[in-house]
């Protein structure tokens, strides 16, 4: 009888592994959100390892704000390349075209609140019965009551009074008509976590997640960058700053943090840092600006 | 460094949010928005230190909505382990949050305050311990400070925990005098408890063997997936891929395939790009076979020379978990690992009083009830008992009309 300890990364990798394949083998029609962030980047890894050789039985989806970040779609679609698998991409902007959605205004506006609504229309159109997503459990504490397997109602809602229990490593997939389930194979991964699988598996990341030179203006106390989708006026100051992504998503809506850090190695210390830091009176603001961050990506499901 | 996931059994009242509360902030890991929350409120204990029970203020906030209470996880880590902590409401009316929360952990915390010792609570955490056979039992003491950090008091209750412990066959059980207000043995070793020798809350948590090693002979592997890229150059590839459950699984191991009985050699195994000669429980692997048999989702791997229980008609403790009352007239689905099929209830044998331990003749099977039964199965399951194996121990329940999961089940027996 030998004894056998699996390393915290390669557990949580086992795992995720597994809810893939009980996604392929339980599901007609599922997808993979796609977001080009770092953690749809390791769910694409993840499935890699699930499947290979053989193909993905899942499309990967896209849902395109339009207001993006060009080095993520050079990445997305370079991704898609080496892949070999299916793209599907959902647009906002024709939802705003059909009408079904309408653009906000004013100085804060964003399309990231529209973009579940082509969400929904893209799953509709295509009759995804599971979509399975990068969300983690660690990123807030609602989440940290969801399930691995989450029930959504048509509506793509998600009600935490009718969720099923979830036992051992047994997920219950069964769904009515018109319902799905969202699948969340690194749930019980931190932050922390995917960046040191990234390093790990040397994973490539978009750029604009290692510091870099940008013009930046400062909003709400964020740091947003400077560009043709945000309204600015005479207030705002554009800045030239040294400044890295935390998170990964529409333009108007993602803020940076000035970072000198343009390695792996580098990310890691300042994550390492930040979230466990010197308890005590003086509250990290790099910190409370990724919180909300991470709040923001949690609207995204 | 490894996992630990482990649960922790107690009640508000019991000082549970303020365990955790200590556990978080003694160790650094508290999450930048609710260190805010922490800072911006006003409520403090008597001696002005901070209430570490807003820390898990979700809960609180659910209860006064009058909404259900769920299980909530939450992480931390130290230089030597990871910690996933299934932190679930102790109450009675919970039960089923417990059951879900202890079903993946390998420890438990059971909580009780020094001042009121062995209760009716107690019982109940301890028998859903025994009942889902968690490895580690850790009994904390909490509240020392209120009872003078007394030795005495600490011997008297853990002597009465033991007679209880030894009645409910718990395996590993330690003892720790904690108070998570001052944060005595939680994370630091108390000053007020010399006699205490052991280990703190956390010193124990990053030390205790977990192992995976217990069931090595009982290798199985519930097939998920069939990969056949069917490319031309990878014409005659057919992998079986799913995730080990338990055992270990060897290059040119004998192994049978369930229910159907046919048996092959293991010929590769695959971890992605890896090809080990040997794979273990917990990871997820793709295995090749010498012979081409017919294998599909549902099926199970395991090893030739040490077979699963293959039955129809199985005896099973079952806790149920549904606001609809368990029906011996329909049929429900039963869902093991990877296999899916429907299943009756032939016969309630007897129901738990889960405050006394008392079996009950029962006429119904209502939420949050735990008895035994004897269910009946349309296809043969390939099984072994909960307690030599739980991770091929083990299922769920699913009621077809709502497709909601009703009840989780432990194999004990095979039935007539």
């Amino acid at each position: 009888m030998s004894k056998y300890n699996l390393d915290y990364l390669d557990e949580l990798e086992a795992e995720a592994i597994h809810i893939l394949r009980e996604v392929a083998g339980q599901f007609e029609k599922p997808a993979l959100l796609f977001s080009g962030g770092k953690d749809s980047i390791t769910l694409v890894r993840l499935a890699e390892k699930a499947f290979r050789p053989g193909k993905f039985p899942f499309p990967l989806v896209h849902i395109d704000t339009g207001h993006n970040f060009e080095e993520t779609i050079t990445y997305r679609d370079q991704m898609v390349e080496r892949i070999g698998e299916k793209l599907i991409i959902g647009h906002v902007q024709e939802s705003i075209d059909q009408g079904k959605v309408v653009e906000q205004t004013g100085k804060n506006a964003s399309r990231n609140a529209l973009q579940t609504v082509t969400l929904l229309d893209t799953i509709a159109l295509h009759g995804f019965d599971a979509c399975i997503g990068g969300a983690r459990r660690d990123e807030e504490k609602a989440r940290a009551k969801e399930r691995i397997f989450s029930v959504r109602d048509e509506f793509g809602q998600w009600d935490p009074k009718r969720q099923r229990p979830e036992l051992w490593n047994i997920y219950n997939g069964k769904i009515h008509k018109g319902e799905n389930i969202r699948v969340f194979p690194i749930s019980n991964w931190t932050e922390l976590d995917v960046w040191n699988y990234i390093k790990r598996e040397q994973i490539e990341l978009p750029s604009i997640y290692f510091a870099h030179n940008r013009d930046v203006i400062t909003r709400n106390g964020q740091l947003m960058a400077a560009s043709p989708f945000l309204n600015m006026d005479d207030e705002d100051v554009v800045e030239h700053k040294k400044v890295r992504f935390r998170t990964v998503g529409d333009m108007s809506c993602t803020a940076a943090v000035e970072s000198d850090a343009d390695q792996l190695d580098d990310i890691i210390a300042e994550i390492s840092a930040s979230k466990i830091s010197e308890r005590g009176a003086r509250m990290d603001d790099k910190v409370s600006e990724a919180a909300m961050e991470d709040r923001k990506k949690g609207g995204y499901f | 460094m490894n996992i630990l996931k482990f649960f922790t059994a107690g009640s508000v009242d019991d000082g549970k949010s303020t365990l955790i509360g200590r556990l978080l902030y003694d160790t650094d890991s508290i999450l930048a928005d609710q260190l805010e929350a922490l800072q911006a409120s006003n409520r403090k204990n008597d001696d002005g230190t901070i209430d570490l029970a807003i820390l898990t203020d979700g809960l609180r906030a659910e209860r006064e909505q009058g909404i259900t209470i769920d299980v909530a996880y939450k992480y931390f880590q130290t230089d030597k382990r990871k910690f996933i902590i299934a932190d679930t409401p102790g109450h009675i009316q919970y039960t089923r949050n417990m059951v879900t929360g202890a079903s993946t952990a390998k420890l438990a915390i059971i909580l009780i305050d020094a001042r009121n010792g062995v209760v009716e609570q107690t019982i109940r955490h301890s028998y859903l311990v025994s009942l889902l056979g968690i490895e580690h039992v850790v009994v904390c003491l909490n509240k020392m400070d209120m009872v003078g950090y007394s030795e005495t008091v600490f011997n008297a209750i853990t002597d009465k925990y033991k007679t209880l412990a030894g009645e409910l066959k718990l395996k590993d059980v330690t003892f720790i005098p904690v108070s998570a207000l001052k944060g005595d043995n939680v994370v630091n070793q108390s000053e007020h408890m010399t006699w205490y020798q052991g280990r703190s809350l956390l010193h124990f948590l990053e030390s205790v063997d977990v192992e995976t090693g217990a069931e090595s002979d009982l290798a199985r592997m519930p097939v998920q997936w069939v990969v056949r890229p069917q490319t031309e150059e990878l014409h005659d590839y057919r992998g079986y891929a799913g995730r080990i459950v338990s055992g270990e699984f060897n290059v040119n191991d004998k192994v049978t395939v369930l229910p159907s009985g046919s048996s092959s050699v293991i010929e590769r195994i695959e971890i992605f790009d890896q090809q080990p000669a040997v794979a273990y429980a917990g990871q997820s692997v793709t295995l090749h076979l010498k012979d081409n048999i017919d294998i599909s989702r549902g099926d199970v791997l395991v090893n030739s020379d040490h077979l699963p229980q293959n039955s129809k008609a199985i005896e099973a403790d079952v806790c149920w978990m549904d606001s609809r009352p368990l029906d011996e007239s329909i049929t429900y689905l039963l869902q093991h690992n990877s296999k899916v099929t429907k299943c009756k209830i032939r016969e309630i044998l007897y129901k738990v009083d889960i405050n006394t331990l008392e079996k009950q003749d029962a006429y119904d099977f209502k939420l949050n009830d735990i008895g035994r039964v004897i269910l009946k199965t349309a296809d043969e399951l390939a099984f072994d008992f909960y307690t030599e194996n739980k991770a091929n121990g083990a299922a769920i329940l699913i009621d077809s009309r709502t497709n909601l999961t009703v009840a989780a089940l432990m194999f004990r027996a095979v039935a007539d």
